[in-house]
């Protein structure tokens, strides 16, 4: 699609718009933490433990340690962006090698490596990554590899009929009777082909590796405290639902808008990338 | 249709045998002396060293995954280490609760779910339409636990009206079930609700769009009559394939709802297990889950064939 017919149709979707305001503000919310937020994400505030909102200085009100919710859920932000982008960047990287190898290649090859993402897609997503957990141990680094592994067949599949669709295209043939290589057609021709698929996809499954953490956290496997994730804050609020229940709305909400952000950015994607997925 | 059938049977058989050679290496992976682990901390070395032969952990890995698959095809999953238990009938012993708040929650998401999609594709482009897709991806974008400690602070803590967490007994009367069932399977049902709906709403765009449609209204039948009798039908073939996918999705998503509403299913068993290094325990759910979910694809492809006269007829005379 040419850059211009990009551009206009972008800035009219109302949906990728509001769905990139909602990813803009959580990149800066990330990247300016530490001049955002009103305290330390460990100050104890022991005079003001579970503090209302708007009680003792505390906007979203305080912990059982005292500590202040706001800004533990503005440095919460960079654990998401982190977990997002590392998990989406294995996925997409693993899964789009798995996927051109298989689309482009066919044949046995082809049946083989599907025959394996099935299997590897025939387990719940969210039973594989805890599965993965289990056994590696909690923390972040191991929470983003088993996201992100968990991401890799699902990625691949989606490369793979992108590729089998541009592979069958005349100007890979035309290349081929040219006498170009495999190696050049795949990068100069079928990457940038699929790379629009390729977007929304990563944008969808950045909601999902957001949610993903915030469910493996909050099961104890993925981010330890102290260290403010939303995950874990949910975890830890289980505990007092009665006495202080805006410890588990406020981190629940900041998932949720995250994620309708990123939904929001790759449903409105596909609507002008991708006019066969149009619904 | 029987050919279809068979040809789909045997494709299961590869897809089983990878799944368990998946759970497998997945265990391979524990650091350590697995016997170690599996024996916990205050086992002798001697032991160690016996359950290391009987396990054939001394033996080279392709040995161990055939006895490994052999113990399985015997329908041996080992033995819990927490509940000095045969792991498989544990898993039995669980399962009842896990499958009734699953199939609770995909008859919520269902019911709602398919009138919304079916109202936002009638009225496309109005407001009804955009209200129906934001609520469906705003469903889509929830963690589910985080609904359900929403659900247990309004409806338990403020209004009082359910219990907010455990099971019912049945000896206390069938609400008492049914109201320990309520928040959970909403809270669950959530995200397939979202789903659904988004499913429904374009599969129904996609019918209303095909020329039949236009004909049906062009002889003069009834809008309503078009919709239901002629789109509906047509719609709906689709949705059962979603509807069935979702079953095996909430499955794995009970998980998380027992633990926020400490439901004593298979998600409870398996958090526990993880915690307490069961790891025989959570290997021989994992490998029960997925096996289950197959079961329930290859069941959702079956009926989708038969429901679907297209397959159902390129499989005739083949």
């Amino acid at each position: 699609m040419k850059v211009k017919l990009f551009k206009s149709r972008f800035f009219r979707s109302k949906q990728i718009v509001a769905g990139m305001l909602i990813v803009l503000v959580n990149v800066f919310m990330a990247l300016f933490a530490p001049l955002i937020s009103t305290y330390s994400v460990d100050d104890m505030d022991f005079l003001n433990i579970f503090a209302h909102p708007g009680e003792g200085g505390h906007i979203l009100g305080s912990d059982d340690y005292g500590r202040d919710i706001y800004s533990r859920l503005v440095y919460g932000s960079r654990i998401s962006l982190l977990v997002g982008v590392v998990a989406v960047g294995i996925g997409l990287i693993f899964g789009s090698v798995v996927g051109v190898i298989s689309g482009y290649f066919g044949g046995f090859v082809d049946s083989l490596i599907m025959r394996i993402m099935d299997a590897l897609l025939s387990f719940p997503y969210v039973l594989l990554a805890i599965a993965m957990m289990a056994v590696l141990g909690a923390g972040l680094f191991n929470a983003m590899l088993a996201i992100g592994i968990v991401m890799i067949p699902s990625f691949s599949r989606v490369v793979r009929s992108a590729v089998i669709n541009v592979k069958n295209e005349e100007f890979i043939t035309a290349a081929r009777s040219m006498g170009a290589s495999h190696m050049w057609i795949i990068f100069q021709h079928v990457v940038p082909n699929i790379f629009p698929v390729l977007i929304i996809y990563a944008s969808l499954n950045f909601a999902g590796a957001v949610i993903s953490e915030a469910t493996l956290s909050f099961l104890g496997l993925g981010i330890q405290p102290p260290t403010p994730s939303w995950g874990s804050m949910l975890a830890e609020a289980k505990n007092y639902l009665q006495t202080a229940p805006h410890m588990a709305i406020f981190p629940g909400v900041a998932i949720l808008i995250t994620c309708l952000g990123f939904n929001l950015l790759g449903d409105g994607l596909r609507d002008i990338l991708d006019p066969r997925m149009r619904s | 249709m029987a050919k279809y059938f068979v040809k789909r049977v045997v494709q299961v058989i590869p897809t089983l045998l990878f799944v368990l050679v998946t759970v497998f290496l997945i265990m391979k992976m524990i650091p350590g002396d697995p016997a170690m682990v599996l024996l916990g901390p205050e086992a002798r070395a001697e032991d160690v060293a016996r359950f290391r032969s009987q396990l054939g952990l001394d033996k080279p890995v392709p040995v161990q995954f055939f006895l490994y698959l052999k113990s399985v095809l015997s329908g041996n999953l080992g033995r819990s280490l927490i509940y000095k238990q045969d792991v498989l009938s544990l898993i039995i012993e669980r399962f009842p609760t896990t499958l009734v708040l699953s199939v609770s929650a995909l008859f919520i998401a269902v019911v709602i779910g398919i009138p919304f999609g079916i109202l936002a594709a009638t009225k496309h482009n109005t407001i009804t339409d955009l209200i129906i897709t934001t609520l469906a991806l705003i469903g889509i974008s929830i963690p589910i636990f985080w609904f359900g400690m929403m659900l247990i602070i309004l409806f338990s803590l403020k209004l009082g009206w359910l219990p907010a967490v455990g099971l019912g007994s049945i000896r206390n009367g069938l609400w008492d079930v049914v109201s320990h069932l309520i928040l959970p399977s909403l809270a669950l049902g959530l995200l397939s609700i979202g789903t659904i709906a988004r499913f429904t709403r374009s599969s129904m765009l996609e019918v209303l769009r095909q020329d039949y449609i236009r004909t049906a209204r062009a002889k003069g039948l009834k809008k309503p009559l078009v919709l239901y009798r002629h789109a509906l039908r047509n719609a709906l073939i689709p949705v059962i394939t979603v509807i069935g996918l979702q079953l095996g999705n909430l499955l794995a998503g009970a998980v998380l709802t027992e633990t926020v509403f400490a439901l004593p299913g298979l998600g409870k068993l398996m958090v526990d297990g993880i915690f307490r290094r069961d790891y025989l325990l959570v290997q021989g759910e994992v490998l029960f889950i997925a096996v289950l979910y197959i079961f329930v694809n290859l069941l959702v492809d079956i009926t989708y064939a038969f429901v679907n006269p297209r397959i159902r007829q390129s499989y005739r005379g083949v």
